[in-house]
């Protein structure tokens, strides 16, 4: 005989030993149609509700990405709300913080953000930053130390707010939809992943509640704690245009075709190299150029990296790059492209760019191109600090990129109107210049003194290769001295390295 | 090139693009409110900005005009390459400016600095080309402008360009027989690629040395047209080379693979190196 009732007293002694209960005999079964059962997830919530449970208290941090970019409705939406519930002395950490959330100017004089973190300020918020009107400074890192920072706890995000295109009632989230309803697609949501990942709280917010499961997915239900349902997320056509933009400027075409060169004749341009660029007019225009290269002499790329735009896709599909590592994808093409290709990968900010993640993808990048608002004649680079003393970009992926990279490239006019690009000083360190190789500008192409082996190879290229001093000393004789800046002695920033070191402060601009 | 005089920003950048000229315009792209400030811009961009060794040239209003002679003044003071003349009718036009720059010239003591470059742009034009052309010895080259022109003869431009035949080949030969220069007009439609490099391809043809622009984004097209080919250079270098041999010998006669070379096939191949350096296809060390 070997009954249940024959076996009871063994499974008491098994239970007893493992100190666990025996079980009771019933399991309760929910017999509700599954399509209803999600509608009920605990997990939906109003804004409110979401707030309240997630035990946000004054004086804690509140994160958010800029995904939707100039679309985004999202912050504005969240602070307000905040603000309305009375909350006070919030940190506000941000992906990125741009013109449309000028908003924030007035929640930072009631008292509701009184810190921000960020990698970038644009706009009005910047202006009125720029000349002071935050007592604590402003801490911007760049996308890698941002991802390292959060992963290390240095960092540490109470509540994430995360903006999602659609999400189902479980939470499982993306920068898509592949519902009927989609409203909007901004592609990628690698900023978010690392504060959904490590946020104690998360809470997605979306116009498009899906069906379950909405996979695949960039953020899991296992991350997140509540889902609200909002009117909408973001202006979709603020969120990504959906053509290809080419640029007519003829000097960004002139600036592209030399960048382009100096890579295909940099000694890194062989079978299976990997290449980041940026999104403006000349990035876009240099990969053209390198698009023709490669098909003239055959070469294919193993990877694109970082904002992916509809140039690589293309490519991509071509077969010149075999795989797109997306953290944030820049147009329609490429968010549509994520979406639907495998081979199209997104991933986090600490996984595309974080110094400390053994794995992250720049660490296998051979070539990036970058922009500047400034370099110096030390090769330094600022991003963020326009030379009128008001913070007016980000910082991205640049020092990361930069620093990892086997090739950095930094595209620049010399002279943007009466403003120099090539100067004796940047006005704000921001990618030390130890970490940069060249610099092509319209009048000449300068190669880190660190790099005598490229310079030699450029130059038997036929290309123009000249001091960077030179560069500068041009620039001044069309331009002159500038006056210098009305800066006062409060700190308005201060800018992190990646290894996490403090590398530079920004001081407040008079009127 | 043409820049307009009125562009603080394009006239300092103009030079990046490597144009073998740039012309300043002080006539068409300049509303009348503006010619004076123009002129002081212009005046100031020829004397700061460092345009390398680029063909600086400016177009003034015409003498018949409030400006054209303040024009002329601020130009040859600047010292500008070459005065191109708009609208140019008759050869008395072009002494008139001749004598505006000789005088500026004596003023400062440089008299023969200053080139002309006349623009026929009407039907009376081309039928006085060759007088033009051979008006002043300062006559570096003569152009067709092409929408005045069409205007004038109560037409308009077709992308086969059959309306202006006629003014080209005139131009052309009126510009042979003086020894100096013909260019073509602008084609000003940026987006039209094609076109433009059928038009650049019908004007090489019918002989002209160069063709006017309005972008950057044309000098490519135009150095691709007027580039010779790698035979045509490789060819052009031997005579060259030849040349050179019988000149060391301080022999008169060059020969070549044992043929006697005559001077026009020297003249040609001169002129292949010459367009070879201009279209960028090799560098002036290349050929020393």
């Amino acid at each position: 005989m070997n009954t249940m009732e024959e076996r009871k007293e063994l499974i008491r002694a098994a239970a007893a030993k493992m100190g666990k209960l025996t079980y009771g005999g019933e399991t309760q079964k929910v017999d509700t149609p599954r399509m209803q059962l999600q509608r009920q997830s605990p997990k939906l919530a109003s804004l409110e509700e979401a707030i309240k449970g997630s035990g946000l208290c004054n004086g804690m941090t509140i994160s958010f990405h800029h995904h939707f970019r100039g679309g985004d409705k999202v912050i504005n939406m969240v602070v307000a709300k905040l603000s309305e519930m009375g909350y006070r002395n919030l940190h506000l950490a941000s992906s990125s913080l741009i013109d449309v959330h000028e908003p924030l100017i007035e929640h930072i004089k009631n008292g509701v953000i009184t810190k921000i973190s960020t990698s970038g300020l644009r706009g009005e918020l910047a202006k009125a930053i720029s000349h002071g009107l935050m007592e604590e400074p402003v801490v911007f890192r760049s996308h890698g130390a941002r991802g390292s920072a959060i992963a290390s706890g240095e960092l540490h995000i109470d509540v994430a707010f995360i903006g999602a295109s659609s999400a189902d009632a479980l939470g499982n989230a993306c920068g898509y939809s592949r519902s009927e309803n989609a409203k909007s697609i901004c592609g990628s949501l690698g900023y978010a992943l690392p504060d959904a990942q490590y946020a104690d709280k998360v809470v997605i917010l979306t116009d498009d509640i899906v069906d379950y499961p909405n996979t695949p997915c960039s953020i899991s239900e296992r991350y997140v704690d509540y889902v609200v349902e909002v009117e909408s997320v973001g202006d979709s056509s603020k969120i990504a245009s959906g053509a290809i933009r080419d640029t007519k400027n003829p000097r960004d075409i002139l600036l592209a075709e030399q960048a382009a060169k100096v890579i295909i004749n940099s000694g890194y341009f062989n079978d299976g190299f990997s290449i980041q660029t940026g999104s403006g007019g000349a990035s876009l225009a240099a990969v053209k150029f390198i698009r023709e290269s490669m098909i003239e002499r055959g070469i294919k790329a193993s990877f694109a990296l970082g904002g992916i735009t509809a140039h690589m896709v293309k490519m991509h599909e071509e077969g010149l790059i075999d795989r797109l590592i997306d953290v944030q994808s820049f147009d329609k093409v490429a968010a549509e492209s994520l979406k639907d290709d495998p081979k199209h990968q997104e991933v986090s900010s600490n996984e595309y760019a974080s110094a400390d993640e053994p794995g992250s993808a720049v660490h296998y990048l051979d070539i990036v191109i970058l922009s500047a608002l400034e370099v110096d004649t030390q090769f330094n680079v600022n991003v963020l600090v326009g030379s009128d003393g008001i913070i007016r970009g980000a910082i991205g992926g640049h020092p990361d990129t930069a620093a990892d990279s086997a090739l950095s490239i930094i595209v620049c006019p010399l002279l943007r109107g009466r403003i120099p690009c090539v100067v004796d000083e940047v006005t704000t360190l921001i990618t030390p210049g130890s970490t940069v190789d060249v610099v092509v500008t319209e009048y000449g192409i300068a190669v880190n003194p660190r790099r005598p082996e490229l310079a030699v190879r450029l130059a038997k290229a036929g290309l123009k290769v000249v001091d960077i001093h030179e560069l500068a000393q041009r620039a001044k004789r069309v331009i002159g001295d500038a006056a210098p800046l009305p800066f006062g002695n409060k700190v308005v920033g201060i800018v992190m390295n990646r290894d996490g070191s403090v590398m530079d402060v920004i001081k407040n601009i008079e009127e | 090139m043409f820049v307009p005089g009125n562009n603080p920003a394009m006239m300092q950048d103009a030079f990046i693009y490597g144009p073998d000229s740039i012309m300043l315009d002080l006539e068409d792209s300049v509303a009348m409110a503006e010619k004076d400030a123009a002129r002081l811009l212009v005046y100031n961009a020829l004397r700061t900005v460092d345009y390398g060794d680029t063909e600086m040239v400016v177009r003034i209003n015409p003498l018949s005009t409030p400006y054209g002679k303040k024009d002329v003044e601020a130009v040859v003071k600047a010292g500008v390459h070459v005065v191109r003349m708009p609208k140019t009718e008759t050869a008395e036009e072009v002494h008139e400016v001749e004598r505006e720059i000789e005088r500026v010239e004596a003023e400062l003591g440089c008299v023969g600095r200053t080139k002309i470059m006349a623009a026929i742009e009407s039907a009376l034009g081309v039928v006085n080309a060759y007088a033009i052309a051979t008006a002043s010895p300062r006559m570096m080259g003569i152009a067709l402008g092409a929408e005045d022109y069409c205007a004038n003869l109560k037409t308009q431009r077709s992308p086969e360009g059959m309306e202006l035949l006629l003014a080209r080949q005139t131009i052309v030969v009126a510009a042979r027989a003086a020894g100096i220069d013909a260019l073509d007009t602008v084609y000003s439609n940026l987006n039209d690629m094609e076109t433009f490099r059928k038009e650049v391809e019908l004007i090489k043809t019918l002989g002209f040395d160069g063709k006017s622009i309005i972008n950057p984004r044309q000098i490519q097209v135009v150095n691709e047209v007027f580039a010779p080919t790698a035979k045509a250079i490789e060819k052009a270098r031997a005579i060259i080379a030849a040349i050179k041999e019988a000149e060391a010998r301080g022999s008169g006669v060059v020969s070549l693979n044992g043929k006697m070379v005559d001077r026009p096939v020297v003249i040609r191949a001169q002129r292949t190196i010459d367009l070879a350096i201009a279209s960028g296809v090799i560098s002036k060390e290349d050929v020393l």
